[in-house]
């Protein structure tokens, strides 16, 4: 079941006639002509479509938070700062298909009542902005934007936003900030953007994924969205598959199918690559916890896990993660964990805003701390220091950088202790070239 | 200093630009419009942040601020192509580590640093959002994909002529 990514190989399809010959637009023509945005926003809510940046809030309430004071302009903007490591799917999306992310504006846009709306894009995706940029040209010479759009008395101006290397801004106040011409702080909330946003207006900020979905409910209908997908986890997802996998890249899949599907199954990863054993996964973006080979298979209670938003928490962080923005990261045995957590908390020490004491100190120790470890020089104090000071940032924070920076190196600590004790133990052995610890009896073993 | 000017093009493209936002919203367009002046002069000098402040109407440290928080902006000359390499988790596990080694001893420089002809820059960045095509690195608006020690040689052959 593919919904965004049905028609993404045709070729030309970048283009608005080959896009409207396979069925495009089709969505503004009926949102605009035959529906009251109420409605749209009801089918929306009828969907139970979760945002898809990484949160999984539903959309429609979301939208229903809006104020609509009189005559105070709202704003859609759309959240296309896609830097979450291991996420690329958006980046694919509107690569291969601009004018599915501008139909869903459209739509979107709409239901809320915005007359001007922007896609808030990250700067280093400057050729994917010339896409858009083009593609939104288009969509102008065809009516489908600026004023009256097909004679429906709406009006609609769409921009794009370049933003300027700054993780920080995929955090939607902090995205609002950066777009009024400001550093990337997130701000205090209350107020919430769906009261005081951009310019203090009342604004939705959806992620580009999110909002492409609504034209597909626009124009099948929230049941037949709801009717994909298992519980809560409604609709399909896109999954940025990368890694020690055969076949990395970006899948839609409906959610519900099992993990081991996905990393199997040749529709998708297409399995380990060849003469490699399966090891860890970070399941949701660099910032959900890491899981052993065990633990993201199968659940606690011995159920298959599957790839949905409840059961990939399922187990809480003791034994589960999170489905995330579906980053989904592939590691096979050669792979250091210490390493890879390095690569992370350098990560977020690098991209804290230094607003938030905890964030911008704790984010530097961690860093330090585990670089110590990695280079061979750490204490078996180290280990459980790093377990303190992730405690001590997550949740004292104004934003959730915090918590992002703190689960990943509390979840390598949890689920791969005795690599990084080997490191401390052996540090001659762990600072070989591609020297790895091998856990005696773990699957992944050689 | 005084040549620091746009040309008569882009600025038509600055007053565009401008007109996305409402009526004394004008500082939203201050990222846009650093990028339009990296691309033209290179990187960020003083002289360049100030013109942009005037641009805009808003006070030079305005200016500073965003382009210090943003990481895109070269603040110090930088070479002819500045090539920024992805060094986070995902490249690393397709073997980012080692051709990012190769790069640096192609070019005898380490990251920060510019080669002595001035062609080159390299610049270690945080995740560039193409995971599944990794190693990666991007120079300007391009992203290389897929990296292996004979691309970025090729790459950089390329590039030399």
């Amino acid at each position: 079941m593919k919904i965004l990514t049905q028609h993404i190989d045709v070729p030309g399809i970048e283009t608005i006639d080959v896009f409207m010959k396979n069925g495009g637009y089709k969505a503004v023509e009926k949102a605009l002509k035959s529906m009251t945005p109420d409605e749209v926003t009801e089918e929306v809510k009828k969907s139970g479509l979760r945002g898809r940046g990484g949160a999984g809030f539903p959309v429609g309430m979301k939208w229903s938070f809006l104020a609509k004071p009189e005559g105070v302009p709202r704003y859609l903007v759309c959240n296309a700062d896609e830097s979450e490591p291991g996420t690329f799917k958006d980046h694919y999306l509107m690569w291969k298909t601009p004018h599915t992310l501008i139909e869903g504006m459209i739509v979107s846009s709409f239901a809320l009542g915005a007359n001007t709306s922007y896609i808030y894009v990250r700067g280093e995706l400057m050729y994917v902005i010339n896409i858009l940029e083009k593609a939104i040209q288009e969509a102008y010479d065809k009516g489908l934007l600026g004023k009256n759009i097909l004679g429906s008395g709406y009006d609609l101006d769409l921009f794009v936003q370049p933003g300027g290397g700054a993780y920080i801004c995929g955090e939607e106040t902090a995205l609002l900030e950066s777009l009024e011409g400001k550093r990337g702080n997130p701000r205090n909330k209350p107020p919430f953007p769906a009261v005081k946003g951009l310019w203090q207006s009342p604004t939705v900020v959806n992620n580009v994924e999110s909002i492409s979905a609504t034209s597909w409910i626009v124009n099948n209908g929230g049941d037949a969205y709801a009717a994909i997908g298992v519980g809560r986890s409604t609709g399909t997802k896109l999954i940025s598959a990368s890694g020690h996998i055969k076949k990395p890249g970006v899948y839609e899949i409906p959610l519900g199918i099992t993990v081991e599907e996905f990393i199997y199954s040749d529709e998708y990863c297409g399995g380990i690559r060849d003469g490699h054993k399966l090891k860890a996964v970070v399941a949701g973006g660099s910032s959900v916890p890491i899981l052993s080979a065990e633990n993201i298979l199968t659940t606690e209670a011995g159920e298959k896990r599957l790839m949905t938003y409840e059961s990939l928490s399922e187990g809480g962080f003791a034994t589960g993660t999170m489905l995330g923005s579906g980053g989904f990261i592939v590691m096979d045995e050669t792979t250091c964990i210490v390493h890879n957590t390095l690569t992370f908390a350098r990560f977020y020490h690098h991209e804290s805003c230094g607003q938030c004491s905890p964030c911008r100190e704790g984010t530097g120790w961690m860093d330090k701390v585990i670089k110590r470890i990695e280079t061979g020089k750490g204490r078996m104090e180290d280990i459980d220091l790093l377990v303190d000071v992730a405690k001590k940032i997550e949740g004292n924070t104004i934003c959730p950088l915090g918590d992002a920076a703190s689960w990943p190196v509390a979840a390598a600590i949890r689920h791969f202790r005795d690599e990084f004790e080997w490191h401390v133990t052996h540090p001659e052995e762990a600072t070989k070239p591609g020297a790895v610890y091998m856990r005696p009896g773990a699957s992944w073993t050689v | 200093m005084s040549n620091i000017v746009f040309p008569a093009e882009t600025l038509d493209l600055v007053k565009k630009i401008i007109a996305r936002y409402p009526e004394g919203k004008q500082k939203s367009a201050l990222l846009p419009i650093l990028h339009l002046a990296q691309a033209e002069w290179k990187w960020c000098s003083p002289e360049v942040m100030d013109y942009v402040a005037s641009l805009l109407s808003i006070s030079p440290i305005e200016v500073y601020e965003v382009a210090t928080f943003y990481t895109m902006f070269h603040l110090e000359p930088v070479g002819e192509h500045v090539i920024e390499y992805c060094r986070t988790g995902p490249c690393c596990l397709m073997g980012g580590v080692e051709v990012y080694d190769h790069l640096k001893k192609r070019l005898g420089i380490q990251t920060g640093e510019t080669t002595k002809d001035g062609k080159f820059t390299i610049k270690e960045v945080e995740c560039l959002a193409a995971c599944g095509w990794g190693p990666v690195f991007q120079i300007r608006e391009k992203y290389y994909m897929h990296l292996t020690n004979e691309k970025v040689d090729q790459i950089i052959d390329e590039l030399s002529k």
